[in-house]
């Protein structure tokens, strides 16, 4: 426990609130054993959450973040998956330790996940009230009744309208939006300590992911959950998250606050990234010469066959003999900033 | 001055059939009455969420479906009523690229093959002639010209997009159609393809008009932007005066939700619409948007607002600018 204190009061920056990390993940390897050989899906990750924050997990197709969500939930498909190495923390448990029947009483109860396409991760069969009801049944040991009962609460909490009425819908009667709210009311039914939400907006329209962002906030504040928010979309990450984790190729590159990673972003990919969305209220004022966005060049090594050294070397701009040597360690450049690159102090300086 | 391409009062309605003779038990009004134009090398931007017919519209000003009601002009010459061997010229000039480059490439077609299509269709030039052609747009795209014999389950997405992209290039069209081009991609690919993009427009002068959902995207590529809702285009301006003026609630509450990556963006205030996009099989009466809008008055109920000028080049179709331009928005009536 002494051990864990020390590591958290390493990671959190001088001023802000040291929150208690609730979940702890060190060293994570989760590999797939395919024919086209061991895709290192996640090759080494650590991090932790803390009660009340939004961690945002960042990273491309393939770089990872979901694999690692599904890791913590024990939810990898074996085979071809497997998690080969490392802890996950939860509670003072490895959860890695625990028995199938142990974790099912973690899953939707203390941890809890939602998705990106409510249409796919929703039962059609069932009306989304005997969803939400099952794990409160399951759970919290209530009568069917009640689980009802507190069924339709939960649709209100999320604001759904006519709650009484949509207890007993199918899924495909309801909108996209709505789906996702009652994704959401199911994910936290039992009032979770960790919601892990995977891309929960991304099949959204915006002014629904709107919707759903701010009923995220609003439950938190309530709930004093911790969110693992994964996205790709480094606005909903500024927007939302309060720090940051940037995964590239199965690895962390770099974990800081919200404001130091988009203020002075210290890993090349991190860097890259921002450089590569278009921005709104630039590109608005932009005239007949449009800059050209900073491309990255080239494209994600395949998993199966990472290149030796730093992944992202055959990539970067900075790159040299150093990075495909070796593999860069994370360095604490400033409180709480981790960066895996030989060159952060060069990328840091510029950036000032 | 003629227009590239212009359309007037262009609509859509997919007929919904029903039972075991298929009668028509209704409409979808995916395309409602929509005006537009492109200018030559301009790059006219059309924005909207899911299902308000955004990708309809490219699809009927190409004549790929057939206009419900409208007419379409190219050039100036109005080519609603032609057939398909009339319309052979104009396609030549008019080529779409399309969202999802798993879908719209034959995965039986070598890449070669794909990108030639078009040539050996219009007949132009001879077979070694063709080759050469499809080398160079290879080459132009960014594609290795040995990638030719390769099918199209060998490429990436990214690689994908570009072969789609030297297909749309074969005939040196005037217009390209771009159908959520980059919406599939990772952000760090969805950059190449849109430096590429841009590079070909500046190259080639060409025009486009680029469908996507993505208000960033669109506001970087795009000379002026219509926004449309529910089958209609309610916005239509330059970007600099849809960012800094939107005259349309919907464009406001849009601009508003779209998340911006820096580090200041969590203090922003936003305008959260309450509500679904309502079906375009039974589209609301008056203004399409009055369900939704924090600012709907009694009359948004029936009564349909005109699309017109209310400044200089920046046309809406709302009702709160009837008593003369109101902005901001939110600014109470009569201030």
């Amino acid at each position: 426990m002494s051990q864990a204190t020390a590591v958290e009061q390493a990671r959190s920056a001088p001023g802000a609130e040291p929150g208690r990390a609730i979940l702890e993940i060190d060293n994570l390897q989760t590999h797939f054993f395919t024919s086209a050989g061991v895709v290192r899906a996640v090759d080494g990750v650590s991090y932790a959450v803390r009660s009340g924050e939004t961690l945002g997990v960042v990273g491309e197709s393939g770089c990872g973040k979901s694999v690692t969500a599904l890791s913590i939930l024990r939810l990898v498909a074996d085979p071809p998956g497997r998690i080969v190495g490392g802890t996950i923390r939860f509670a003072g448990n490895n959860l890695l330790d625990l028995s199938e029947s142990e974790m099912e009483g973690i899953r939707g109860n203390d941890i809890s996940m939602i998705f990106q396409e409510p249409m796919t991760s929703l039962n059609p069969l069932m009306t989304v009230g005997r969803q939400i009801s099952e794990a409160i049944a399951l759970h919290r040991g209530l009568s069917r009744r009640d689980a009802r009962d507190q069924a339709v609460e939960m649709l209100r909490r999320v604001h759904i309208p006519e709650p009484e009425r949509r207890v007993d819908a199918y899924p495909h009667q309801l909108s996209g939006g709505m789906r996702q709210r009652a994704m959401i009311a199911m994910a936290v039914s039992c009032d979770p300590k960790v919601l892990i939400a995977d891309e929960p907006t991304t099949a959204l329209d915006v002014t629904i992911q709107a919707q759903i962002l701010d009923l995220m906030r609003e439950l938190q504040d309530r709930l004093a959950t911790a969110i693992m928010l994964i996205t790709h979309d480094m606005g909903v990450v500024a927007e939302n998250a309060d720090r940051v984790v940037v995964m590239y190729a199965g690895r962390k590159v770099e974990e800081a606050s919200a404001e130091a990673l988009f203020e002075q972003p210290g890993h090349p990919y991190t860097k890259g990234l921002l450089g590569s969305i278009p921005n709104l209220e630039v590109a608005a004022h932009t005239g007949a010469r449009r800059p050209r966005l900073n491309e990255i060049k080239g494209m994600v090594p395949s998993l199966a066959d990472l290149p030796r050294g730093c992944t992202f070397a055959p990539r970067c701009a900075f790159a040299t003999a150093e990075c495909e040597a070796a593999s860069p360690p994370l360095f604490q450049h400033r409180a709480g900033h981790w960066i895996a690159c030989w060159h952060a102090d060069r990328l840091l300086d510029g950036a000032t | 001055m003629t227009a590239l391409l212009e359309v007037r009062g262009l609509k859509k309605h997919f007929p919904i059939h029903k039972g075991v003779f298929s009668h028509v038990s209704g409409y979808v009004y995916a395309v409602d009455g929509v005006s537009l134009h492109i200018d030559r090398g301009e790059t006219l931007g059309l924005v909207g969420e899911s299902g308000c017919g955004k990708s309809t519209v490219g699809r009927t000003l190409l004549k790929l479906l057939e206009p419900t009601e409208g007419r379409i002009l190219a050039n100036g010459d109005d080519i609603t009523d032609l057939d398909a061997a009339q319309m052979l010229p104009y396609r030549r000039q008019m080529q779409m690229i399309y969202q999802d480059p798993y879908a719209s490439l034959n995965p039986r077609m070598s890449a070669g093959d794909i990108v030639g299509e078009p040539l050996t269709i219009h007949r132009v030039g001879a077979p070694r002639e063709r080759r050469e052609r499809v080398a160079h747009l290879f080459d132009r795209v960014g594609l290795r010209p040995e990638a030719m014999t390769a099918f199209p389950h060998e490429f990436s997405g990214g690689q994908r997009q570009r072969i789609g992209i030297a297909r749309a290039l074969a005939l040196n069209p005037e217009l390209i159609v771009g159908d959520e081009p980059v919406s599939a991609l990772d952000v760090s690919i969805q950059a190449q393809i849109i430096n590429l993009l841009m590079d070909l427009q500046d190259e080639f002068k060409l025009s486009y008009l680029f469908v996507a959902h993505d208000l960033a995207v669109v506001e970087h590529i795009s000379d002026r932007v219509a926004v449309m809702y529910l089958g209609r285009i309610v916005e239509t301006t330059d970007k600099t005066s849809l960012f800094e003026m939107p005259l349309h609630p919907y464009t406001e509450a849009l601009l508003s939700a779209v998340p911006i990556p820096k580090a200041s963006a969590k203090t922003r205030k936003r305008v959260i619409l309450t509500g679904d996009v309502p079906s375009p099989i039974n589209p609301p009466p008056g203004c399409h948007f009055h369900a939704r809008c924090p600012y709907a008055m009694a009359r948004c109920r029936h009564e349909v607002p005109l699309f017109r000028e209310v400044k200089p080049r920046h046309w809406a179709a709302c009702h709160l600018h009837d008593g003369g331009v109101k902005f901001p928005l939110a600014a109470p009536a009569g201030a």
